[in-house]
C-alpha cells in the first residue's frame, strides 16, 4: 500500500515535469508573449528588445526552463501580467484556490447526494417510466453547455427565487480565518456569514454539479444494474435477508467501485467547469482567473494554475485509487 | 444418400444461426430501439438541414440588412417582423437565416474535431497496441501526460497558442484533446486480442505481422472507437461553444456557427436572451441526438447484451 502510494507520487512528479516542459515551450511559442502584454503593442523596439532581455527571453528555452524551475522551488512562479497586473503568481493562486474549492465541493456533493440515489432508484425499476424519464434526463444534463445553463440559473433565480446572482466577492464584512467563506463564518460564531455565503454558492454549484450529476447517476445505474445480477444477491433474497440489508450490504458497496472512480474522474470535468462558472456568476477563483489569464494572455499566472489543477487532478484520483482498498476487503489482500 | 443430404442441410442451417455476427445483431436491435431510431431522426434532419441551408435560408446571413433598427444606445435590435420572423441580431442580420446557415458550421466542427481527433488516435493506439515495447511505452506516457490536464483547459490552451483564431484553430483545438482518448480505447482492445486464438491461427499460418494488424486486429477493435465518435461529436459543438465563450473561437462571424453565435452574445444574455436561447437549444437538441445515438450503438454492440 505504501509502496503503491510512493510510486504514484514519483509518478506524479513525472508527470508535473514533463507538463511543466511542455507549457513552458507551449508559452514561449504563444503569440504576443508577455512583452507585448506588458508594454502593449504599440512600443518601441528598443523598450522591447530592454524588456526581453530584462525577463530573459533572449536566451535558449531550455535554460530558460531550469531557471524558471530553479526559481519554482522557491515558489517564485513569476508576476502576473493580465490578472492581477503585479501580483505574483503564487499569491493569486493561493487568494483563489479556496473559492475554487469550495464552489467544487459543494456541485460534487450535489452531484453525488442527487446522482447516486437516483442512479440506485432507476436500476431496481429498469425500463419503468422514472428509469427512461431520468435516463433522459441525465442525457440532456450532459447535451446542455455549462456556461448557457449557468446564465439561465443566473437570470431566472435573481428574478424568480431572489437569490443572489452573483458570487460571494472578496469584500465580504467578516473575519477571515482560513479563505473559506462557509467555514470562516462557522470557526468564527458568525453564522450569517456562512448563510450568506451558502446563498451566494447555490445556483453556481447547481450549475456545475449538472455533467458530474449525470455521469454519476448512469454509472451509479448501470453499475447497481450489474449487481442486481449477480449470484450473491440472489442468495441474499434467498437466504432471507430484509431488503434494506440486501441494498446496503450487498448491492451498494459491490456498485460503489465504478462510482468511486467516476467521482475522481470528475474532478476534472468540475475543473473545467469552473472556469466557466466563475466566469458567469463572477466568482473570483481560479476558474476566474484562467479565464481572464486566457483573455489577457496572461502566461506566468496560466502557467502556475494549469499545473496545479494537474496536480489537483491527479491527487484526488490517487485517493481515489487508495479508497478502494476501503470499499473493497478484496483489494486489501494484494 | 438421403441422409447424408439432411445431415448437410442441418449443419449449414446451424452455421446460418451461428454466423449473425455481431454487427449484424447489433443493428437488428438498434432498428427496434425507439431511443436510437429518435436520435437517427435528429441527426438525420440536422443533416439535412445543414446540407441545404444554402437554399433554406431566407436571406443572406452575413447581410446587415436590417442595422437601421439597431439602436446600440437604447440596446434596440430588429424586433421579429414580416420576412423576419425572428427578427435580427445586434449586427441587422437576418437571424433566422443565420440559425439555419450555422447547423452547416456547427456539423464541419463536429465532423472536423471528430475525424482529426480518431485520426490521430488510431495512428497512436495502433503503434502502441501492435508493436508494443518502447512504443508502447512512450505513446502511453505521452496520453497519460495528457489525460492527466483537465479536458477543457487542455483545449483551451492548444486555442491560444494561435495568433489568429479561425474556425480550424478551435476544430483542432477541440481534436487534439480527443487525440489520448481514442488511442487509449484503441491500445486497450487491440492488446486485448493479441494473445486471442484468431491471432495466434493466423500467426501460425504464417500471415505477415502487418495483415495480422490491419486485417485481424484493427477491425475487430472498432466497435469502441465507434461509439466513442459518436459521443465526441456531441462533446466536440459543446466545447467549442466553451472555447468562443472564452474568447478564443473563431472571430470572424460572417459565416455563423451556433457555438460562435451563443459564445458572442454573453454581453446582452440579460437584455435579448433569445439572441442565446435559440443556439443554445439547438446545440442541445443536436448533441442529445448524437448521444442518444450513441449510448443505444454502446449497449447494442456489447457483446453482453447479445442473445
Amino acid at each position: 500500500m505504501l509502496r503503491y502510494t510512493i510510486r504514484r507520487l514519483i509518478q506524479l512528479v513525472g508527470v508535473v515535469l514533463v507538463l511543466s516542459l511542455l507549457l513552458f515551450a507551449w508559452m514561449r511559442l504563444l503569440p504576443g508573449g508577455p512583452v507585448s502584454a506588458l508594454l502593449g503593442e504599440r512600443a518601441t523596439p528598443e523598450s522591447r528588445a530592454a524588456l526581453t532581455k530584462q525577463l530573459g527571453l533572449d536566451q535558449p528555452i531550455i535554460v530558460q526552463y531550469f531557471k524558471f524551475l530553479g526559481r519554482a522551488a522557491t515558489g517564485d512562479f513569476g508576476v502576473s501580467t493580465g490578472v492581477q497586473p503585479g501580483d505574483s503568481a503564487l499569491e493569486i493562486f493561493l487568494q483563489r484556490f479556496p473559492a475554487t474549492i469550495e464552489l467544487s465541493f459543494f456541485a460534487i456533493v450535489i452531484a453525488i447526494a442527487i446522482g447516486v440515489p437516483l442512479g440506485y432508484l432507476a436500476a431496481k425499476r429498469r425500463g419503468g417510466w422514472f428509469d427512461n424519464f431520468s435516463v433522459i434526463g441525465s442525457l440532456i444534463g450532459v447535451a446542455v453547455p455549462v456556461f448557457f445553463l449557468a446564465y439561465v440559473l443566473k437570470d431566472a433565480a435573481s428574478v424568480g427565487l431572489g437569490l443572489p446572482s452573483q458570487g460571494r466577492q472578496g469584500d465580504i464584512n467578516a473575519t477571515r480565518v482560513t479563505g473559506f467563506f462557509t467555514l470562516d463564518g462557522i470557526l468564527t460564531g458568525e453564522w450569517d456569514a456562512t448563510l450568506d455565503a451558502l446563498e451566494h454558492l447555490i445556483l453556481p454549484s447547481i450549475a456545475l454539479a449538472t455533467i458530474p450529476f449525470a455521469v454519476i447517476f448512469r454509472i451509479t445505474r448501470a453499475a447497481v444494474l450489474d449487481v442486481l445480477d449477480e449470484d450473491f444477491v440472489r442468495t441474499a433474497e434467498a437466504k432471507g435477508l430484509t431488503a434494506q440489508l440486501i441494498r446496503r450490504r450487498h448491492v451498494l458497496r459491490n456498485a460503489m467501485l465504478p462510482v468511486v472512480t467516476t467521482i475522481g474522474l470528475q474532478t476534472g470535468a468540475l475543473l473545467s467547469g469552473a472556469v466557466l462558472t466563475e466566469k458567469v456568476f463572477s466568482i473570483p477563483g481560479v476558474g476566474q482567473a484562467l479565464a481572464i489569464g486566457f483573455e489577457r494572455r496572461d502566461y506566468p499566472v496560466l502557467l502556475l494554475l494549469i499545473i496545479m489543477a494537474t496536480i489537483v487532478y491527479v491527487v484526488v484520483n490517487l485517493l481515489v485509487d487508495l479508497s478502494y482498498a476501503l470499499i473493497d476487503p478484496r483489494i486489501r489482500t494484494r | 444418400m438421403t441422409l447424408g443430404v439432411s445431415k448437410k442441410e442441418k449443419i449449414d442451417d446451424l452455421a446460418e444461426s451461428a454466423g449473425v455476427s455481431l454487427a449484424a445483431s447489433a443493428w437488428k436491435r438498434l432498428r427496434r430501439s425507439p431511443v436510437f431510431l429518435i436520435g437517427a431522426v435528429i441527426i438525420g434532419i440536422f443533416i439535412v438541414v445543414s446540407l441545404l441551408s444554402p437554399w433554406l435560408a431566407p436571406h443572406n446571413p452575413s447581410d446587415p440588412m436590417l442595422i437601421d433598427q439597431v439602436v446600440k444606445a437604447r440596446n434596440e435590435i430588429p424586433p421579429p417582423q414580416p420576412g423576419h420572423p425572428l427578427g435580427g441580431d445586434l449586427q441587422g442580420r437576418d437571424f433566422l437565416s443565420r440559425l439555419l446557415v450555422g447547423s452547416q458550421q456547427t456539423l464541419i466542427v463536429g465532423v472536423g474535431a471528430t475525424l482529426i481527433g480518431l485520426t490521430g488516435g488510431l495512428i497512436l493506439g495502433t503503434l502502441a497496441g501492435a508493436l508494443g515495447g518502447w512504443v508502447d511505452s512512450t505513446v502511453m506516457r505521452l496520453v497519460d501526460v495528457m489525460l492527466s490536464l483537465p479536458s477543457l483547459l487542455l483545449a483551451f490552451s492548444i486555442a491560444a497558442m494561435f495568433a489568429k483564431p479561425s474556425q480550424f484553430t478551435v476544430i483542432l483545438a477541440v481534436a487534439i484533446v480527443q487525440i489520448p482518448v481514442f488511442a487509449r480505447l484503441l491500445r486497450g482492445s487491440m492488446l486485448a486480442q493479441r494473445h486471442s486464438d484468431h491471432v495466434l491461427a493466423a500467426t501460425a499460418l504464417g500471415v505477415k505481422k502487418g495483415a495480422i494488424v490491419f486485417r485481424h486486429m484493427l477491425p475487430n477493435s472498432l466497435s469502441p472507437v465507434i461509439v466513442q465518435s459518436t459521443l465526441v461529436l456531441a462533446t466536440a459543438i459543446i466545447e467549442a461553444a466553451a472555447l468562443s465563450f472564452l474568447g478564443l473561437g473563431n472571430p470572424d462571424d460572417r459565416i455563423p456557427e451556433w457555438g460562435q453565435m451563443l459564445g458572442d452574445v454573453q454581453n446582452v444574455f440579460d437584455t435579448h436572451p433569445h439572441l442565446a436561447a435559440y443556439p443554445a437549444i439547438c446545440i442541445i437538441i443536436v448533441a442529445l441526438g448524437f448521444t442518444l445515438m450513441g449510448e443505444t450503438l454502446r449497449e447494442a454492440l456489447d457483446p453482453k447484451n447479445r442473445r
